[in-house]
């Protein structure tokens, strides 16, 4: 298990390289032979859901990181949204557990959860209070391109860096 | 004698117990509840369990620029009010409005009655030209258009004469000037369906103005505005831009500025890209970049006395005055633009009150990572228990979120002082705090508007705004402002 603390930043949130692909590959692995909405067969699914997860999905540089890992609620096959696991870890390194349906940004999550992130207009995309450092520069490069006003809003971002992924 | 020290000691033993039982809160004066002033407050709320904050205001209505700076039309800039609410709204807070530092309460007062003040009152002022004729009628300063366009209670007076020209020149190239470019130039069918005062509006909507000047000193590369902003001007409907290519060529200097600056390169692209791309439309309105023109005068009109009839302009060069900056230097070649309205929007400045250190050259308040100075020399000395944060600290730049990280460090300056013994904690030296202050004004009969009052002329500014569709219609009087606070139940209370 890494131990992220150590190896982290203290400014910067970021989804590890481990945990994602450990659990990318398996959530891969179980579409495939579960179910008919192949996560991975299908680019523009596997393109959205990536999207979607960090739809919005904004970490206090100061304070937190994240990682995900995927939860396998779907066994039912039932209508019933998608989970995944967040873990928040705030800057003394205690870790919060968070079940987050899919599509929902990680701001509204922190909120609803009592976790503190700065987001000063509230997901509107009209500050530069709450952004993603992803660490791992594959998975950047999975993203889509940051919008021409996600740009504008990294422009006045704090401690930007070259994989900043804004308002993804 | 031994009688007196044992009483001595019984007393302090219970002061001490006591302290230990029931805290001494640190007791916390903000002024001012812009953004500088509500971040610094929930920071010190958060920080320190026994801290009492109490934020106060000139005005009645709190949040500062975000209310009175942020344009119109740009409504998502203006959802922190929220987190700024609940700040307020806290239990360990209280927003006392219609307070004035200097004239209400003095510095020095407000120093003894709280054991730390932190003035966060921005820059309500502005810089001058300097230049002849400065003082015609139809020349603003743009703060004082956006107070007129924003019902600042304070800029409903201006009365700008938008009807007697069809051409404004506005000086400056920051974000400032570019909302009041667009404020000038934008569809009112649009504007009005904002928080737009209704006397603005109304006096949009007659206005002549057709074509705005934006002129700055240097060039593209170094335009101050913001690319979100640039991006929404060049956007705007049927509005025709004119860049000059010629302006568009860099220099070795320029290019080097550029190659490690992001945010300027990106302007430099949106610049150029727009001198390229756009037809010219006959009958529209049009917006002019102009680079490279420092103003020189301005002209009085013939025909109306003491108005301003155009702006003499001086071509510069930029001339590289250290790593990675240049300044506008004159070259003796000069033009004339015929205008009948012009804007200054080259910077807010900061105002002093009595007792507090004032540095004039740069417009702020000296300090170390938000702790006063005495002075501006070597040798001065921190002023116990006086800190700032904001522009006042700063300098008058940046969004709203630049005073996150403003509060930030003057509350870490504050806690490490407390920390150190450098700031008198509140067990030494108890402080009467919001008592202190209630007590003092209400024996100058100041008449204090509290976050319940704002809360009433905020209900009675969106129910007047549903009527006319818009999100608030803004009581834009300190007579309108006032009588609000006053309907309702606990007006007793007063």
């Amino acid at each position: 298990m890494l131990n992220l603390n150590s190896r982290l930043p203290r400014i910067g949130a970021s989804i590890t390289k481990h945990f994602f692909t450990r659990n990318y590959t398996s959530m891969c692995k179980a579409g495939y032979t579960r179910s008919t909405r192949n996560y991975c067969l299908q680019p523009s699914f596997q393109q959205n859901w990536f999207t979607n997860l960090y739809k919005g999905a904004m970490f206090e540089k100061h304070n937190f990181l994240s990682t995900t890992t995927s939860s396998s609620t779907a066994e039912s096959g039932s209508e019933q949204k998608e989970t995944i696991s967040v873990t928040f870890v705030d800057k003394d390194g205690e870790e919060k557990l968070l079940k987050v349906p899919i599509g929902m940004s990680m701001l509204e999550a922190a909120h609803q959860n009592d976790i503190e992130l700065e987001g000063a207009c509230e997901g509107s995309l009209a500050c530069s209070t709450c952004h993603v450092i992803v660490m791992d520069v594959d998975y950047y490069n999975k993203l889509d391109d940051p919008t021409d006003e996600e740009n504008d809003m990294l422009d006045l971002a704090f401690g930007l860096t070259e994989t900043y992924a804004g308002h993804v | 004698m031994l009688k007196m020290r044992i009483l001595e000691a019984r007393r302090w033993l219970s002061r001490s117990f006591s302290n230990i039982l029931h805290s001494e809160p640190l007791r916390v004066c903000v002024v001012g509840s812009g953004p500088a002033g509500c971040y610094t407050a929930e920071k010190m709320l958060k920080a320190r369990q026994e801290a009492q904050v109490d934020i106060i205001d000139r005005l009645p209505t709190p949040f500062g620029l975000v209310r009175s700076g942020v344009a119109p039309d740009h409504p998502e800039t203006k959802i922190v009010v929220n987190q700024f609410s609940r700040v307020a709204q806290h239990e360990r807070c209280s927003f006392f409005g219609n307070v004035t530092l200097g004239s209400s309460i003095s510095l020095a007062e407000l120093r003894k009655l709280y054991h730390v003040v932190v003035l966060a009152y921005g820059a309500e002022s502005d810089r001058s030209l300097g230049i002849p004729g400065e003082n015609l009628k139809g020349i603003l300063s743009a703060r004082e258009f956006v107070w007129w366009y924003n019902g600042h209670p304070d800029g409903r007076n201006l009365d700008p004469d938008l009807k007697s020209t069809d051409t404004a020149v506005i000086f400056g190239q920051g974000n400032v000037a570019l909302d009041v470019a667009r404020i000038l130039l934008r569809p009112t069918t649009e504007l009005a369906t904002t928080d737009i005062a209704s006397h603005a509006l109304a006096t949009l909507e007659e206005s002549s103005i057709r074509v705005v000047y934006l002129v700055g000193r240097r060039g593209p590369a170094q335009a101050a505005c913001t690319a979100k902003e640039l991006r929404e001007v060049l956007g705007i409907h049927n509005l025709d831009i004119s860049i000059q290519e010629s302006d568009l060529l860099l220099t070795p200097a320029d290019e080097e500025e550029l190659k490690n600056n992001r945010i300027h390169r990106r302007i430099f692209e949106l610049l150029s890209k727009a001198a390229t791309s756009r037809p010219r439309h006959a009958g529209q309105r049009q917006l002019r970049f102009v680079f490279f023109r420092k103003p020189d005068s301005f002209l009085e009109s013939k025909d109306s006395t003491g108005h301003v009839s155009g702006v003499r302009i001086e071509k510069t060069v930029l001339k590289g005055v250290g790593p990675g900056k240049q300044i506008a230097v004159g070259t003796g070649e000069f033009e004339d633009i015929k205008c009948g309205m012009v804007l200054k929007s080259i910077g807010y400045k900061s105002v002093p009150v009595d007792g507090l250190p004032f540095d004039h050259k740069k417009g702020i308040v000296p300090n170390e990572r938000g702790r006063v100075l005495s002075d501006t020399s070597d040798t001065a000395v921190l002023e116990e228990g006086l800190y700032v944060c904001g522009w006042l600290k700063r300098g008058p730049t940046g969004i709203v979120a630049t005073n996150l990280y403003c509060a930030e460090e003057t509350v870490s300056s504050i806690l490490e002082d407390l920390e150190k013994g450098v700031l008198i904690s509140s067990t030494a030296v108890p402080k009467s705090g919001r008592d202190g202050l209630l007590k003092l004004l209400h024996d100058r009969n100041v008449r204090i508007v509290s976050f319940n009052d704002w809360e009433k002329i905020d209900s009675e500014e969106r129910r007047l705004g549903s009527l006319r569709n818009k999100p608030r219609e803004k009581l834009a009087t300190w007579n309108e402002l006032l009588t609000a606070t006053s309907k309702g139940i606990d007006n007793f209370k007063r």
